[in-house]
């Protein structure tokens, strides 16, 4: 395995009496897509200034592509691409022009902006309008297109889809995933958990400075030993008694259909209890635990603890 | 391409596409004009050098509006992107703060001196044009007159960074900028002028006068455009500058100074500002 391209290690900083983090290590390796999860204020914002090198932490070390950013290598920076939350422009220059001039501080050939534009879904026309008459949309997929600039192996993104409709998200994470087998590292922080679901091979959750909770999805499902939901609809035929399976809790939800929590190691025994005869089974579905439950979970552990 | 040209550049796209470069150097042409004509009416052709008398007006002029201008160009530069949120994605590229400042500042100065220039040359121009005979050395003063006002210009700009690199708002920075045209084009002369009242006449020491005029970056540019030759005369400022040790090339240096010191020091506070 190849180097980390980000390491941070017991980094803290602090404004003046408020601690932003207290005490934040990990590394992220090529490859990889991780997502930054936290309430606002959390930490991610400062976290993501860290790595940048805008911010230097009060303790602790933070290394990017080997070496601390904030001694203002250019080198390193030109391998980097930031998008800022509720990212802004220059209104009254046109975006082609603004992606201009970021293209000239990245030493990045200014002939290759027109594949960027089409890249985020940019289209040529609106590409020589303002960026003054942009909406939402087009501002973040302006800059996403500017932290696209010159193919950087470390890309942090601040709530990379707000503000994009679905369609839009889609299209985004498309992109990312494109990114990823290209062997960039990806972090992006988010409030919306759902939507990372499939698209992050790692899960970081800080709170209050604080990672809490730092794994693969799979990984953190098993620490937090959330249940499974698993829900069975009988066939016509079939007995209306709730399907067999003595330590585990039917609930009947409608006509037929029946629910219950299952613990992670229970798991597969019920499925094949209740799919012993399958005739009887019209419909099953197993639903795991989302993001949006682990991370209530996490936050919510924390907050019991103090 | 350097970093210093690439900001410099888009400072200048910028004040192009806002207007800003047309709207300066229309309001100097305008006002240039309406002075040199104007100003010319009672002086007639009584052996005066016409182009004198538009240096000595334009010089007024200079004094009140560059400073304004310089200042409202640069209060911006520096909070006003922290604010729209620019400045973050600006320092997060492969660039110092040095070579944004530096970038920045040339940038206003190429479009202050692009509205100096051709704003106060359209009045020098038309003077050519209408006939009048203008000799060399009322040339070379005019030439003066115009690059020592852009000296002025930079004074300004780079205290305008200044109070934009200290200022946490821009309605702030903007404040303290109309608060520092006011003290430097108003209240200083004012209150220089109280003290030479209250000295009854009495001379001050040559080298306290020195001093007070070469603290304040007008009254520097006052002397060294209307202290001198025929504009002295005219402009009755030959008198003051007969009292001081102060030759053109110390106020010059004092202008350098005066531009030097601000932007090392909005350059050291931007440094040292977490975003």
């Amino acid at each position: 395995m190849t180097a980390p391209t980000v390491t941070l290690s017991s980094v803290a900083k602090r404004y003046g009496r408020i601690e932003a983090v207290k005490d934040v290590s990990f590394e992220l390796e090529q490859g990889q897509t991780v997502a930054l999860v936290g309430h606002n204020g959390a930490g991610k914002t400062t976290l993501i200034k860290l790595m940048l090198g805008l911010i230097r932490p009060t303790q602790g070390t933070v290394q990017v592509l080997g070496k601390d950013p904030a001694r203002g290598d250019f080198a390193v920076r030109q391998r980097l691409g930031y998008l800022p939350e509720s990212v802004s422009f220059h209104m009254a220059l046109t975006g082609r022009e603004t992606l201009a001039f970021y293209a000239r501080l990245k030493r990045v050939d200014v002939s290759d902006m027109a594949g960027l534009f089409e890249r985020v879904g940019l289209a040529p026309a609106a590409a020589d309008r303002p960026v003054r008459t942009y909406s939402k949309g087009m501002r973040q997929r302006l800059g996403l297109a500017q932290a696209l600039l010159g193919a950087p192996r470390v890309l942090l993104l601040d709530e990379p889809t707000s503000g994009l409709d679905p369609a839009l998200r889609r299209n985004f994470y498309e992109l990312v995933s494109g990114l990823r087998s290209a062997g960039t590292t990806i972090l992006l922080s988010s409030h919306a958990l759902t939507e990372l679901e499939d698209r992050t091979d790692r899960v970081i959750i800080v709170n209050e400075g604080v990672t809490i909770a730092d794994g693969t999805l799979e990984k953190l499902r098993g620490i937090a030993r959330l249940p499974t939901r698993i829900s069975v609809t009988l066939a016509d035929g079939a007995g209306i008694t709730a399907p067999s399976g003595g330590q585990v809790a039917w609930k009947a939800v409608r006509d037929r259909t029946f629910e219950a929590e299952v613990a992670p190691e229970n798991k597969i025994s019920i499925l094949r209890d209740v799919t012993t005869d399958p005739a009887a089974v019209a419909a099953l579905h197993v639903v795991e635990p989302t993001l949006d439950e682990l991370y209530a979970h996490f936050l919510g552990g924390r907050g019991m603890m103090r | 391409m350097n970093n210093i040209l690439i900001v410099a550049r888009k400072e200048i796209q910028e004040g192009l596409r806002n207007r800003w470069v047309l709207a300066t150097t229309l309001l100097l042409a305008a006002l240039a004009l309406t002075l040199s004509f104007l100003g010319s009416a009672p002086t007639g052709n009584v052996g005066v050098n016409q182009l004198d008398v538009v240096i000595v007006s334009l010089s007024s002029l200079t004094i009140f509006l560059v400073p304004l201008i310089a200042l409202l160009l640069a209060h911006d530069a520096i909070v006003g992107e922290i604010e729209r949120g620019t400045m973050l994605l600006l320092i997060s590229y492969p660039i110092g703060r040095r070579q944004i400042i530096f970038g920045k500042f040339l940038g206003h100065l190429a479009i202050l001196a692009f509205a100096t220039l051709f704003g106060y040359g359209t009045a020098a121009a038309a003077l050519a044009l209408t006939g009048t005979e203008i000799g060399l050395a009322s040339w070379w003063a005019f030439l003066a007159m115009i690059t020592s006002s852009i000296l002025l210009g930079m004074v300004f700009i780079a205290i305008g960074y200044v109070t934009s690199a200290l200022s946490s708002e821009r309605s702030t920075a903007g404040g303290i900028a109309i608060g520092v045209w006011l003290f430097f084009v108003l209240i200083y002369d004012m209150a220089l002028l109280g003290v030479l009242v209250a000295a009854e006449g009495r001379p001050l020491p040559s080298g306290l006068l020195d001093i007070l005029l070469v603290l304040n970056p007008t009254d520097a540019y006052r002397l060294l455009n209307l202290g001198s030759g025929e504009a002295g005369a005219l402009s009755g400022l030959g008198g003051i500058a007969g009292h001081t040790g102060l030759n053109g090339p110390m106020l010059v240096a004092a202008l350098v100074a005066w531009i030097a010191a601000p932007l090392t020091l909005a350059l050291r506070i931007f440094s040292r500002r977490e975003l």
